[in-house]
């Protein structure tokens, strides 16, 4: 019997000090990941143009880029990321639970999600919103000649109840046509059973592309809602906070200074001071983040910068030609918009 | 002597026939093909109808199938262009080229390019041990057993995750001492009325263990979380028996035989983990795979198999325990087979991803997949013991007192007389509750694994392939696959059954 007592005693104890030992580090995210020696990143288990796996299995994407930049600002590694696919329900779990260190799955920043969840949202690297997409045949140019239109739309969501704000704000007559599951909806659309169709813009082109006949159909320029999707940490680490909040602006300062994948290299010897300090050639902007001086450069060497990133996954570039509006710099019309590095 | 067979002298009676007549050949209307239709399908006017309404519902059901799967499929292309409808081609198929292309990510889902050489050896290991075990005919089917059960598993551990080179070397040692000062300590305890003498002999073990744990907690290399983490769940299983043991001490009389069996079995099955561990541990330059790189038929089958292989060997000693007059060993397998039961497979992996990670530090989670291993392997058993108990229900009571009166022991009498004809009775549903636990193992996507049809999810919504027949066409290769399999199933086990039932149709 004491054998076994002094065992279990010994296991219990064991536990408690490897327990402890894990609390202490964990008081610094940023020293766990690099101990770990690679980023548990939260990530979506499939969604068209933000997270999904290709040909070989390599997860694609632009919030899979994000996650890509983190690991290359710490690393000078974009594959030292271990990509954990949360679903909608357990994504805030996994992450109050230390499972991942950031949480990159087009999660809305929401006032409730950032205060009781205990959760920090920060930079927003996808500005989306409710849109429409009609037929063009019914020749309608913009969301307010919609009146008497026949909608197909998703029942119970937001999206039913953004909506019915939309029509009532606008003093439209609303023809909405409800379905239980997405794919109802779109089948429903395709099939010619509603005039428009209403869900998450970014959603839109990715369903435009499923439709029978892809080029008789148009996403309608106004956005009715405001879905500003980014990246998600836990309370309680402002260094940790800092370097994911970061890892964004620099890929937009980038993008403002015309530095690419491409030409980074030849930037380092720019005359440019907003670039040397970018590239950490001058200043010591890096080490203030418990990073090297390098690590913007190392993001935009290995990821790219935002626009290329936008370009690649969801963008002109990808099948998806989802067109930059508001995800535009804002010199350029749009809403994205770095702090200055300096 | 009378000779009853003398025939009168021919010529006496000559209009009796001396042979029987040629038989006629039947009409022609009853044979052949033509006989088989009028005998089955047109036999009576309701036969006739009905044949007429199964005809239409086939062609009802067919004529679309075949048309999506094969008429109007689309065999070739190199993106989302191939599979659209064009002017040319109004009605689209299935899109095949999609599955062509993403074949490869459904077999072995993110598993990194290069090292694929190592499920696919894996995935031959399986065939070949279920060959070899399943065929009757198969030469050396004992040398089948052992390499289905002990070859497989170690190897295809070492091979998929790419082996662990700390355990291998401390592991072993570790390992081997552990279980030795758990045996010792579990018999000296027996044995004396005194635990203290238990303890005594155990305590220079246990010393040697905790050194070699701390040594191996202490850093060799990267694999100290996974060696800390074995080490734990290994100190915790070994505790709870020698308490088990301890606590039934006087409950049953033991005899010397008793304590060499015990000694034997316990030492080999040390043996046996530490050849396990060694092996898996060897480190011949393997690059390390983590599981969350898995995916598609690799995971499906992995978790399937682990399911099927423990859940009959459990779910049998459940069952066991159940029917037992013992109460403690009563009480825990009803406790556990109706919690099991009364929960849903889906809340345990729940509670596994989310509720496991608060509970205990994050080093000593074990790995996601071996989590839903854990849980298909317990439920699997749970259910496989009612469908065991079933069986050994259904045997009348002469059967137990007929061996009793042999003078068997209740092991030897369950294992000579009572399983053989309880499993036998029950094959139906044990092959039953191997397809619904292959067919359940969809369910880990909410644990986070790519199992085979969550690959297909994922792929689907690819834009590079947004096409209006893209998700039918994975949705109908998923079909497809889990039918072959549960098909496949299904037919063995009815030869089995057939096999087995010869006997009853005598």
């Amino acid at each position: 019997m004491k054998k076994i007592i002094a065992s279990l005693a010994g296991v219990a104890l064991g536990a408690i000090a490897v327990a402890s030992a894990a609390q202490a580090q964990g008081t610094s995210t940023l020293a766990a990941v690099k101990a770990r020696g690679v980023l548990n990143c939260g990530s979506n288990t499939g969604l068209a143009g933000f997270g999904q796996p290709d040909a070989q299995g390599n997860w694609n994407g632009l919030d899979v880029e994000y996650c890509r930049a983190i690991a290359a600002a710490i690393f000078n590694d974009p594959a030292k990321v271990k990509f954990v696919p949360l679903s909608a329900k357990d994504r805030f779990t996994a992450l109050q639970s230390g499972e991942v260190d950031v949480l990159v799955r087009n999660t809305t920043w929401t006032m409730s999600r950032d205060t009781s969840l205990g959760l920090n949202f920060e930079a927003i690297n996808y500005y989306d919103g409710q849109g429409f997409m009609v037929k063009k045949s019914i020749k309608v140019a913009s969301a307010k000649e919609l009146s008497g239109a026949s909608i197909c739309v998703q029942q119970g969501t937001t999206t039913e109840l953004n909506l019915a704000d939309f029509f009532r704000a606008n003093k439209m007559e609303l023809k909405a046509v409800t379905f239980a599951t997405n794919d109802e909806t779109i089948k429903a659309y395709d099939a010619g059973r509603c005039d428009a169709f209403t869900t998450d813009a970014s959603g839109l082109y990715a369903e435009r592309l499923r439709l029978a006949k892809p080029d008789d159909h148009m996403v309608l320029p106004e956005i009715i809602s405001k879905e500003p999707l980014g990246p998600v940490v836990r309370h309680g680490d402002d260094q940790w906070y800092d370097i994911v909040m970061w890892t964004h602006y620099a890929m937009v300062t980038a993008e403002e200074l015309g530095v690419t994948k491409a030409n980074v290299d030849e930037r380092l010897k720019s005359e440019t001071p907003d670039i040397r300090r970018l590239l950490g050639v001058e200043g010591k902007h890096g080490e203030a983040l418990g990073l090297t001086n390098a690590w913007a450069y190392q993001i935009v060497k290995h990821v790219g910068n935002y626009g290329e990133s936008f370009d690649r996954t969801v963008g002109a570039g990808s099948p998806l030609k989802i067109s930059r509006s508001q995800n535009n710099l804002w010199n350029k019309g749009g809403l994205q918009y770095a702090p200055p590095i300096r | 002597m009378t000779d009853m067979s003398a025939l009168p002298p021919t010529g006496l009676v000559n209009y009796v026939r001396r042979d029987a007549a040629q038989p006629l050949p039947p009409p022609a209307n009853m044979t052949g093909w033509q006989g088989w239709v009028r005998e089955n399908l047109l036999s009576g006017p309701f036969n006739i109808a009905m044949t007429i309404i199964s005809a239409f519902l086939l062609y009802w059901i067919f004529a679309p199938l075949l048309n999506f799967t094969i008429f109007h499929a689309v065999w070739t292309g190199a993106d989302r262009e191939a599979c659209l409808i064009t002017e040319a081609r109004p009605v689209v198929g299935a899109c095949w080229p999609f599955i062509t292309e993403r074949l490869q990510y459904f077999i072995y889902g993110s598993y990194p390019l290069d090292e694929r050489w190592r499920p696919t050896i894996f995935f031959a290991l399986l065939l070949v041990s279920v060959a070899w075990v399943l065929w009757l005919n198969a030469p050396r089917r004992d040398i089948g057993m052992l390499f289905a059960f002990v070859f497989t598993p170690a190897v295809s551990y070492w091979l998929l995750t790419g082996g662990n080179p700390a355990f291998a070397l401390v592991g072993v040692l570790a390992l081997a001492i552990d279980a030795a000062g758990a045996v010792f300590g579990t018999v000296g305890s027996i044995l004396s009325a005194i635990p203290f003498i238990g303890w005594i002999l155990a305590l220079p073990f246990n010393a040697v263990d905790r050194a070699l744990n701390l040594i191996a907690n202490g850093g060799i290399g990267g694999l100290r979380e996974a060696l800390g983490r074995g080490f734990f769940w290994f100190d915790l299983l070994i505790s709870a028996a020698a308490l088990a043991a301890y606590v039934f001490r006087n409950r049953i009389r033991y005899t010397e035989a008793d304590f060499r069996t015990a000694l034997t079995t316990i030492l080999g099955v040390a043996v046996a983990f530490g050849l396990f561990v060694g092996v898996t541990g060897l480190d011949a330059g393997l690059k390390p795979v983590p599981t969350n790189l898995w995916g598609g038929v690799l995971i499906s089958l992995i978790v399937a198999f682990v399911g099927i292989v423990f859940s009959l060997p459990c779910g049998i000693l459940l069952a066991l325990g159940r029917r037992s007059k013992m109460p403690a060993v009563k009480l825990f397998s009803v406790i556990l087979i109706e919690f099991v039961r009364g929960v849903p497979f889906i809340t345990v992996l729940f509670m596994a991803s989310n509720m496991l990670p608060l509970f205990v530090p994050e080093q000593y989670a074990p790995d996601k997949l071996l989590r839903a291993l854990i849980a298909a392997a317990i439920f699997a058993s749970a259910y496989m013991a009612e469908v065991v108990r079933a069986g050994l229900q259904a045997l009348p009571k002469g059967q137990y007192e007929g061996a009793m009166a042999m003078g068997l022991g209740y092991w030897q009498m369950m294992r000579l007389i009572i399983l053989p004809q309880a499993l036998k009775v029950t094959i139906p549903n044990i092959v039953n509750t191997y397809i619904g636990l292959f067919k359940d193992t969809t369910l880990v996507v909410v644990v986070g694994l790519f199992d085979f049809l969550k690959t297909i999810e994922a792929a689907r919504i690819d834009p590079k392939w947004a096409a209006p027949t893209t998700s039918a066409t994975g949705y109908m290769f998923a079909a497809i696959f889990y039918f072959i399999c549960c098909y496949a199933m299904s037919r063995y086990a009815k030869a089995t059954e057939e096999r087995l039932g010869k006997a009853d149709k005598r």
